[in-house]
């Protein structure tokens, strides 16, 4: 990607080819900020010249955002901007478009849609929601049945997704739908934007097992899709929506933490807090999960660290596994130690949750959300053979599916 | 987009991958050891008297200088840490190497907090071999009891220890006699009696030392618990190898083993099983890198790290090699099949340098977990 030529920002451009170093971000970050006092800048303002800088995501292209940095530089960048008191992207709200939707477009998307949805959805204006899951397809995502026909002029899409996150707040949402179920089912599918506002779109929310409705429902009639609006080739759909769930097994996965953070955290306060509720059986129980996450904590930090050295590890999968079951037994342990409140609940009222952490949630309903972690992203089964067959190259499962038309397949 | 914040409390991480020169120092160790001690050879060898492969033991210290690692140029080392450490240790636990590498390691962890530099350097340049003589179960975190006492004048040392690990070739022993000082005393002078014994892991033998009046060189200063951490980082490091040789022998036979008309590896309940090892291996690996480089940065994480890495580690060997001789089915069950050799190891090695659930005690102290 060249560098855009209506850009008067030249000082902050790279000038030669060669991508800016840790030393050059830095700078660049200062001459910004220099320029662009967050305390005095709209925050809406700020963050599309923070984009127009090339400072978003700096290992994006200069002129989408970044400027062909290495990946690994972007934390120091984000750390420079949260101690300037640099207003956020809603990074929560949005953690579908940036985490999957953003590195989808830029791999897949031609030059007008990458302008057309890149600013928007880094600076938060525009949130984006993932319409793959459905019914009828879970694990199984290549199965699924919404249909998007070529009526001449647009694509019109048919059918029902479900556990859409952030689909009441989306603008647009990514969506795998079948353009042809003659064939077989991975090649009979194709990768769309929708617009969340169009006709036919409809968004309900769907009350889970803590009692609210953090995910939806969607349905689709009739919605006109134009064809501008396809990422990859018709038929390719299935390769662009790996992409983007590689890109979510990262996001969920990995990262780094604290020691002490997330639900062990919750889970040592209390054991801290409440002496009287020790037992022999508990403590071995308490230490074991300690043990077991700070190990989880170090596996996620040397992964983070292959990939900053350019070596991506298969690991991801693993820490996710790991992740999701120490969430699950950190609470079921926090919450036997409540004893008598363990068995009250705080309101199973259905509600929209706003995006929060979850620390600052109720034990029982910590007990209650976390038995989604190893079934939401991938379940922990799927995750162990994608472990053992493309970490161990063990052999892969038998199929039933892979010479029949879709429209064929029992279901 | 915001930083990933760093809480008070979590001590920098440091590197956990691999260096070049770890890489070819692995490789240098991995040739030497697949020629010298295959596994067939190693079985043969626990048939015989010479429990301890000091053929191998001298080339390792001789032509890769592996007992002198961690000791500086300048006190007649390599001058490298125990980071170089912790790969031979993988290594040497991935062929289940009878040497006395680990506690080669202990000792040298407590002679670098001495004076003792020329014995020091004699055991960095493989000429000495010394052995901290603590029983085999002992841990850090907790006093080790100081069974064998200073009399006469104080030169000459009296008591027993049991279940002592790498002391069939020892050549000098680093004995506690009381909080900070250690006799050291010839392993072959008089009052000295030595005997090892047949011992659940028969790639490293148990032996009970009695000191009856051993003339003795008193040393102070000596740091056993810190010795006793950074044996346990060297010992995760051990125990990683293992697991992965474990893993990976396991993954090769079920490939190749076929029942009712299919491979065993195509079985998902096997495969899940080799998953989860496969899981618990790369959190193996990341507990026991942190803790080789907190024992190589003298980080004051080191009794955490270290803590950690044992708790994690043996457990996670044992599992390799347990569903590895079970997944092996029959043939893992006979003398004639290495499964045997990795189980053996991997259930001392659970124990030795004390237990996981010792660990997680000691733990719980350094944590405020308390009980």
């Amino acid at each position: 990607m060249t560098t855009t030529e209506q850009d008067g920002r030249a000082p902050l451009r790279s000038v030669s080819g060669s991508p800016p170093d840790a030393a050059a971000l830095a700078q660049r970050v200062e001459e910004f900020l220099a320029e662009h006092d967050p305390a005095s800048t709209d925050a809406a303002e700020f963050l599309r010249e923070r984009f127009a800088a090339g400072l978003a995501w700096v290992h994006y292209p200069a002129g989408l955002g970044g400027l062909g940095a290495e990946n690994g530089l972007q934390t120091a960048v984000d750390a420079a901007f949260a101690r300037a008191g640099a207003p956020e992207n809603r990074p929560r709200l949005n953690v579908i478009g940036l985490g999957m939707a953003a590195p989808t477009i830029l791999r897949f998307g031609d030059d007008a849609q990458k302008q057309r949805w890149l600013p928007s959805l880094w600076t938060g204006e525009d949130i984006w929601c993932q319409l793959f899951s459905e019914p009828g397809a879970g694990s199984d995502l290549a199965g699924v049945g919404t249909s998007a026909v070529w009526d001449g002029d647009a694509w019109v899409l048919n059918g029902q997704k479900v556990w859409t996150s952030m689909a009441h707040h989306a603008r647009w949402g990514i969506i795998l739908a079948r353009t042809d179920p003659e064939a077989v089912k991975h090649r009979g599918l194709s990768y769309f934007v929708v617009d969340m506002t169009a006709p036919g779109v409809e968004v309900r929310g769907l009350r889970q097992i803590t009692g609210e409705a953090e995910f939806n429902e969607v349905f689709l009639t009739d919605v006109r899709v134009p064809d501008d609006q396809r990422l990859g080739e018709v038929g390719q759909g299935w390769a662009v929506a790996q992409y983007t769930l590689m890109n979510e097994r990262v996001a969920i996965g990995g990262g780094t933490l604290p020691r002490e953070s997330g639900a062990v955290g919750a889970l040592a306060a209390r054991w801290r807090e409440h002496p009287e509720a020790h037992t022999p059986g508990l403590h071995d129980r308490m230490l074991r999960l300690w043990v077991q996450t700070e190990a989880a904590r170090l596996t996620a930090e040397r992964l983070g660290q292959q990939q900053a050295a350019g070596q991506p590890g298969p690991e991801g999968s693993g820490v996710k596994i790991t992740y999701a079951r120490l969430n699950q037994e950190c609470a079921s342990l926090e919450l036997e130690l409540c004893g008598e409140d363990g068995l009250r609940y705080p309101d199973y009222t259905e509600r929209r949750p706003e995006v929060e952490d979850y620390g600052s949630r109720d034990t029982g309903w910590r007990y209650l959300r976390f038995r989604a972690n190893s079934i939401e992203g991938g379940t922990s089964e799927i995750l162990r053979n994608v472990v053992a067959e493309r970490v161990l190259g063990l052999p892969a499962e038998a199929r039933a599916d892979k010479d029949v038309p879709w429209k064929d397949l029992p279901r | 987009m915001s930083a990933a914040a760093t809480a008070p409390g979590t001590p920098e991480t440091g590197d956990l991958l691999y260096t070049d020169v770890e890489d070819d120092l692995r490789a240098s160790v991995r040739a030497l050891v697949d020629k010298q001690a295959p596994w067939d050879a190693v079985l043969r060898r626990t048939d015989t008297d010479d429990a301890v492969d000091t053929d191998l033991w001298k080339r390792l210290t001789q032509e890769i200088g592996v007992a002198g690692l961690a000791v500086p140029e300048e006190r007649g080392g390599a001058g490298a840490s125990w980071r170089e450490v912790a790969v031979v240790a993988e290594e040497l636990g991935r062929a289940v190497a009878p040497v006395p590498f680990l506690g080669g390691a202990v000792a040298s962890a407590l002679l670098l907090g001495t004076g003792e530099d020329e014995l020091l350097a004699a055991v960095a340049a493989g000429e000495r071999t010394a052995v901290l003589v603590v029983g085999a179960t002992r841990g850090a975190g907790r006093p080790v009891p100081v069974t064998v006492e200073r009399r006469g004048a104080g030169d000459l040392v009296a008591g027993t220890v049991t279940a002592v690990v790498d002391a069939v070739t020892a050549d000098v022993l680093l004995v506690p006699v009381s909080a900070g000082e250690i006799a050291v005393v010839g392993a072959d002078g008089e009052g000295v009696t030595r005997t090892t014994s047949e011992s659940l892991d028969m790639t490293r033998r148990l032996t009970d030392i009695v000191f009856d009046g051993a003339p003795a060189r008193i040393v102070s200063g000596a740091d056993v618990d810190h010795a006793l951490q950074v044996g346990a980082a060297v010992l995760a490091s051990e125990q990683l190898g293992l697991a992965e040789r474990c893993l990976a022998d396991t993954v090769a036979y079920l490939r190749d083993r076929h029942q009712f008309g299919r491979q065993l590896a195509s079985y998902q309940a096997l495969k899940h099983r080799l998953a989860d090892l496969w899981v618990a291996i790369t959190q193996a690996r990341a507990v026991a890198r942190y803790a080789a480089r907190c024992a190589a940065d003298g980080s004051p994480d080191l009794p955490v790290a270290a803590a950690v890495a044992q708790a994690h580690c043996s457990e996670v060997a044992l599992l390799a090699a347990e569903d590895g001789l079970q997944l092996h089915g029959g043939i893992g069950f006979t003398w004639e099949h290495p499964a045997h050799l990795f189980l053996k190891r991997a259930r001392a090695d659970a124990l030795v340098l004390g237990s996981a659930d010792h660990h997680r005690s000691v733990l719980a102290d350094l944590v405020d977990l308390p009980a």
